[in-house]
Formats: structure tokens, C-alpha cells, sequence
């Protein structure tokens, strides 16, 4: 396989006498969407801070596309591409969703807003992340639904020549039907040839739409495996609760030097 | 490998995903969709236009000879004219979710500065641009005190009410009044254009009102349907031209010996300044960022908005234009006094902008909404006198109604109503 997206090496971060992440070592595959599993207080939130340049590591070293890069803040991140879509997604709800998805990047044609392109761009994004159920783009965000924000800020976050966009919980608070809408979407970023980094609460979720699933566990990776139809929900919720699993062999990912090591496939 | 794969034929049927915006809409539809719109809250201009049918209704039933003449028209806008300049500048902190108790006095102050200045001999161009630059620095402290040090806008303009009306009472002296002589400060407010100008000026602005309201038809791809840009062209034509017709002719009272005629000064000047402000909040960064930070500040910080230094700017602009408004407030009165700005200025100015549909929440209102709210307010003090005294038929007592205390009630009464209004309309959305 080509080299990773995204990789980093054996990051590790205190917050005062408290590592909240020790020698973990995460990788984004360009087309894939990777899982990103755990408690809460697994070290989950604090990995991707620090992906997204907000909280500076201790150790270790971020790679992209092949190459050692220092990201030293949510700028240096965003330049590389790297896109995160957090939970309370803030988004302006006294604005329509082309002036939302071009927030603070708006596009000018002789200093004044040039809103036919902005409009063009922002419904073309949408049709591409297949987004069916917006009936204008030119709606307030506060006339949308739980669902359709959501993929609202997914846009955003991908219209921005991004490569690696980095999901936060996007299901959690949505009911079924509109829970398939952003899954599919997710499905669609990967097809994109994006590194998808999802984060999620939910196995069904995981179980449907990821390639691969790192489980975090006390600030470690506890696991990192391939998804494959014989994946079980309960070897993930054994994962994430204990660490381990019986369907699931791997050397302390600790001990191991080089994180592929620590790569097992389920069924094999 | 997953249940949800990405559909590769999506493309072709999502074309027709986006059914509004590309789909011509009609006339009847706009329109449901304006009552489903005010349905969920969205009131705009609504209540401030029903407010004025209903006040010139009542007015013009009491008192119809004086009430519903011409001359009383030129009062009105004239009257009205000064609090729609200062309810836009304090739309602007209302648009980032603050507000300008003190704008009132930095009317005041601006006033003061240009009289004061006239009075020593200065030439108006001078006298003008320092009372200019003291409004924006009065303006720029107030963003200061808000958005760098982080002060509540409410105690920061708190504190400058009695600071500015302090400065003004020094400029003025206690109980003086500085008398303006130059006639262009004095005809701002109070002078008619030539009849002939004024036929030019109103063809000029229906002609630019079309103009862009065409544009911004071409811009929504039949979102707009052709025959609701005809209706608003034609509405705003027909008022033009009608008003320009009554105007220019004489409306002085019978027995005055000078003709008054021709469309009064103060509505191309707010009109234009209306139209300037308009333009800036929605074709620039700028203002799309004003709207953003009063809607939530977070998202804007997030997305890379320097929200302290919008704060910083929408104060300084609210400076600015209640200078304006204070020229306008001295022109009426052709003097400037220790009550310039005060009393009762500010409240109906943020009277103004709320009851034209400005949230006082913040991220919510257009330039528009003050102008339309400013007549109602204007209606008030101009009506009420003319209604006189009443015997309530329920309780049998007499009220005047050119009292200072009904006045007062009713000004009060309009900016709760409003604000009422406004805060529910949030619920519903």
C-alpha cells in the first residue's frame, strides 16, 4: 500500500502530572475512512487537538504524505488540508448555507462579495456530496434539520481542497434516516480520495461505514485493525472497555516499535 | 465491506436536488412563502408597517384637516429624520449583538463640536471634520473599552451616557444654547429642493432602486419571479412620483405669505445614507462578518473572524453615523443645547431599529428596519398633539393627549411591544 495520508509516531502528551496520550501512534489512508473509537477520556478529543494544531505535543512526529511536517497551530493544520468538523459544529444560524460554508473565506470579485460563485460552488459541493434533501442553498441554516447541518458543515469543511477531514461524533445527535444521510456522505468523502477520520460512540456506525478502527484505550492505542464483515460490534466494545479482546490478537502496542506491527486483521 | 456505498449515478439526479433554486418561482408561491416566513417568526418589516397604518388611521381620524396635510408630512419626515440616522448607527452594535446606550450624547457631543467650532469662526468644511473625527474617536473608545478590554457594551456606554453628556455640557455651558447660523447646517433639516430638482432626485432614485433590484433578480436565477420585481419597481415608482407631486406644491399654511414647496432636503440625505450602509452590510466581507459575529460569535472566531476587531469597527461606525445624526439634530432646532441628545434620543433610536424588525439579539436586522421604525416613532409625538383632549367613553375621565405623559407611555409602550415581539419570534424559530 502507498505510504499513509496522514501518519503520526509515537505522539505523547501530559496535561501536568496526567499523559493523556502515550506513544500513540494514528494513520489516515487517502480513500479510507478510519474509525476513531474509545471512552470518553481515552485520549480520543486530545489526539485530534493535536492533529488539528490546537494543542501542542510533547513528543513524537506528524507525517503527511510521506513527509515530516511540524504542525504547530490550527493554521500550519489547516494548510496541509486537515479539516476538522466538530461536534457543535458552529455554524451561524442567522445565515443561509453558501454564506456559512464561506465563512471567513468568502469569495470577492473587485472587493465587493461575489455571491453568484460562492452559490455556484457551495451548491456544486453539496451535489457532490450527494446531499439530496437541501431544497436551496440559499436557506438559513436555523430553517435546517439536525441531519442536513451537519452535512452543511461536512461541505464546509470539504471545499477547501481539504485531505484529511477529521469527523467528530457527526451522528450523535440525529435519528435514523438522517443518520443514513451523514453516513453516506461520510462514504462519499472517502470515494473523493479524502482521509476520512471519524469519531464515534456508535458500532453500527463504525461497523458500516469504516475501512479500518483504531481503538483508544487509557491514552494508548489499543487496537488497530482492518474492517472486514466478520468484525463483530462486541470485539470493539470489548476493545474499548478493556483494552483487549479475545477476538483480537496483538502485541502490546506499547512494546511495539513500529505501529504497523500492531495491524492485525480479524478474520485471519 | 459497507452498507452505505458511494452512488456513482448520484451525480445525475442530484442535479435536480436543489429544486428552489433553480426552479422559477411564481408569484402565489413567494408569497406562501412569505406567510410561512412570518409564521416562523420572521416578522421584518410587518408590524412597524402595520403600526403605521394603524397610527395614521387613528390620527387621521381625529384630527384629519391637520394631521393628513402635506406640511404635516415634511414635519414628520423632518421630525422622524435625525432618529433614523442615530437607530442605524446603533443597528450596527445591535447587528453584532451589543449595544450604544451613550449614542444619544455622541449625537450631542458631534453637535456641539460643529456649532461651537461655526460659532468661532471656523469655515465648515473644518468645523465639520473635527466634529467627524471627534464622533469616531468617542465611537473607537466605546469599541475599545468593549471588544479589546472586555467590558459589557451595556456599563461601557452606561459610563459614557454621563461621560459624553458631561463633555457636552462643557462644550454648551450649563443652560446655554449655541445658536447655528450656517444655512447649510440649518437647511439640512427644515429646507424644500427646488421643484425641478426635486422631479430629478426622485426619477434618479427609482431609477437606482430598479436598477438594483434587476440585478439582484439576474443574481437569483427565477428564485425572484420577474413579476414581484415589476410589483416592487412600480410600488416604490408610484410613491415617488406621488410624493413628489404633493410636495411640489405650495403647502404653506393659507395665510403665510411665503410659498413652501418641493420635496424637503432630509430624504434624499437618509435616503442616500440608508442606501451607502445598505450596500456596505451586504456586499462586503465586512458586513457579512457583522452578521456572522452577532450570530454566533464562536463560529466566526472559528472560522478565522477577528471578532474583537468587527466589535471594534461596528462601534466606531456607530459613532460615526450618530455624529450624522447629530447634525441632523442640531439642523432641526438650528442650535445645539445641553438636551441635544438626550432625553429621550436614544431610547427611541433603539426604539427605531427594534420596532423596523433589529433584533436586539444580535446578527438580525438591515438598515431598512430603522428608517421604517424611526416614522413610526415620529408618528407618535406628531399625532398624539392633534388628538388634544379626549373624554375616555369607558371611564368617563378626561386624558390630554398632547401631554408629555401620554407621549412618554406611548413611547415606552411601542419599544416594549417591539421588543416583545422580537424576543418572541426567537422561541418560535
Amino acid at each position: 500500500m502507498a505510504s499513509p495520508l496522514l501518519e503520526i509516531r509515537g505522539i505523547s502528551k501530559s496535561f501536568g502530572a496526567v499523559r493523556v496520550l502515550d506513544n500513540v501512534n494514528f494513520r489516515v489512508n487517502a480513500g479510507e475512512v478510519t474509525a476513531l473509537i474509545g471512552d470518553n477520556g481515552a485520549g480520543k478529543s486530545t489526539l485530534v487537538k493535536s492533529i488539528a494544531g490546537i494543542h501542542a505535543v510533547d513528543s513524537g512526529s506528524f507525517h503527511f504524505d510521506g513527509q515530516a511536517v511540524d504542525i504547530k497551530g490550527p493554521r500550519s493544520a489547516a494548510a496541509l488540508g486537515i479539516e476538522v468538523v466538530y461536534q457543535d459544529l458552529a455554524l451561524c444560524e442567522n445565515l443561509d448555507v453558501v454564506q456559512n460554508m464561506y465563512l471567513g473565506r468568502e469569495l470577492l470579485a473587485a472587493g465587493l462579495l461575489d455571491k453568484s460563485t460562492m452559490e455556484a460552488r457551495a451548491r456544486a459541493t453539496l451535489a457532490r456530496l450527494g446531499v439530496r434533501t437541501v431544497k436551496s442553498v440559499r436557506q438559513l441554516v436555523s430553517s435546517l434539520s439536525g441531519g442536513q447541518r451537519q452535512t452543511v458543515a461536512i461541505a464546509r469543511a470539504v471545499l477547501w481542497e481539504s485531505r484529511v477531514v477529521i469527523l467528530d461524533e457527526p451522528t450523535a445527535a440525529l435519528g435514523v434516516a438522517q443518520t443514513a444521510q451523514v453516513l453516506e456522505v461520510v462514504r462519499r468523502l472517502a470515494a473523493e480520495g479524502l482521509g476520512v477520520v471519524l469519531i464515534s460512540h456508535n458500532m453500527n456506525d463504525v461497523l458500516a461505514v469504516s475501512d479500518r478502527v483504531s481503538v483508544m484505550y487509557l491514552g494508548r492505542i489499543a487496537a488497530d485493525l482492518k474492517v472486514t464483515a466478520d468484525t463483530s460490534r462486541e470485539t470493539l466494545v470489548e476493545l474499548i472497555t478493556s483494552g483487549e479482546s479475545a477476538g483480537y490478537q496483538a502485541d502490546d502496542p506499547n512494546r511495539s516499535e513500529r505501529w504497523p506491527n500492531n495491524e492485525r486483521n480479524l478474520s485471519g | 465491506m459497507n452498507e452505505i456505498s458511494a452512488d456513482e449515478s448520484g451525480a445525475t439526479d442530484v442535479a435536480t436536488d436543489f429544486a428552489l433554486d433553480s426552479q422559477t418561482r411564481s408569484l402565489g408561491q413567494v408569497f406562501s412563502d412569505g406567510i410561512a416566513n412570518i409564521r416562523g417568526g420572521e416578522l421584518g418589516l410587518l408590524p412597524a408597517l402595520l403600526a403605521i397604518a394603524v397610527l395614521v388611521a387613528l390620527f387621521g381620524w381625529a384630527n384629519p384637516s391637520t394631521f393628513l396635510s402635506v406640511l404635516n408630512l415634511s414635519n414628520l419626515v423632518e421630525q422622524a429624520s435625525a432618529i433614523i440616522v442615530i437607530a442605524m448607527a446603533v443597528s450596527f452594535t445591535l447587528l453584532v449583538g451589543e449595544i450604544d446606550l451613550a449614542a444619544g450624547f455622541t449625537a450631542g457631543v458631534a453637535a456641539a463640536v460643529l456649532a461651537t467650532r461655526l460659532v468661532a469662526g471656523w469655515g465648515l468644511v473644518t468645523a465639520v471634520l473635527l466634529a467627524t473625527l471627534v464622533a469616531l474617536a468617542l465611537g473607537l473608545f466605546t469599541g475599545y473599552m468593549v471588544a479589546k478590554v472586555g467590558i459589557p457594551s451595556f456599563v461601557v456606554t452606561l459610563a459614557n451616557f454621563l461621560i459624553f453628556q458631561g463633555i457636552l455640557l462643557l462644550f454648551v455651558k450649563d443652560g446655554g444654547t449655541v445658536r447655528i447660523e450656517n444655512d447649510l447646517v440649518k437647511g439640512m433639516v427644515g429646507d424644500s429642493l427646488p421643484v425641478g430638482l426635486s422631479w430629478v432626485l426622485a426619477l434618479f432614485g427609482v431609477a437606482l432602486y430598479a436598477f438594483f433590484t434587476v440585478r439582484r433578480q439576474r443574481a437569483a436565477h427565477g428564485a425572484i419571479p420577474l413579476s414581484l420585481v415589476a410589483l416592487r419597481i412600480t410600488a416604490v415608482a408610484g410613491v415617488a412620483v406621488v410624493g413628489t407631486v404633493l410636495f411640489n406644491r405650495n403647502r404653506a399654511l393659507p395665510k403665510a405669505e411665503i410659498e413652501i414647496r418641493g420635496m424637503p432636503v432630509v430624504i434624499p440625505l437618509v435616503l442616500l445614507i440608508v442606501f451607502i450602509l445598505t450596500f456596505v452590510l451586504d456586499n462586503t466581507r465586512w458586513g457579512r462578518h457583522l452578521y456572522a459575529v452577532g450570530g454566533n460569535p464562536e463560529a466566526a472566531r472559528r472560522a478565522g473572524i477577528n471578532v474583537a476587531g468587527i466589535k471594534l469597527a461596528a462601534f466606531t461606525v456607530c459613532g460615526l453615523l450618530a455624529g450624522i445624526g447629530g447634525a441632523f439634530l442640531a439642523s432641526n432646532v438650528n442650535s445645539v443645547s445641553a438636551t441635544t441628545g438626550g432625553s429621550q434620543t436614544l431610547l427611541l433610536a433603539v426604539g427605531a431599529a427594534v420596532i423596523g424588525g433589529t433584533s436586539l439579539f444580535g446578527g438580525k436586522g438591515r438598515m431598512i428596519n430603522g428608517l421604517v421604525g424611526g416614522l413610526v416613532l415620529a408618528l407618535i409625538p406628531n399625532g398624539l398633539p392633534l388628538v388634544g383632549k379626549r373624554i375616555l367613553p369607558l371611564f368617563g375621565t378626561e386624558i390630554d393627549f398632547s401631554s408629555s405623559g401620554v407621549k412618554f407611555i406611548a413611547f415606552g409602550s411601542a419599544l416594549m411591544l417591539a421588543a416583545s415581539v422580537d424576543a418572541l419570534s426567537r422561541k418560535t424559530s
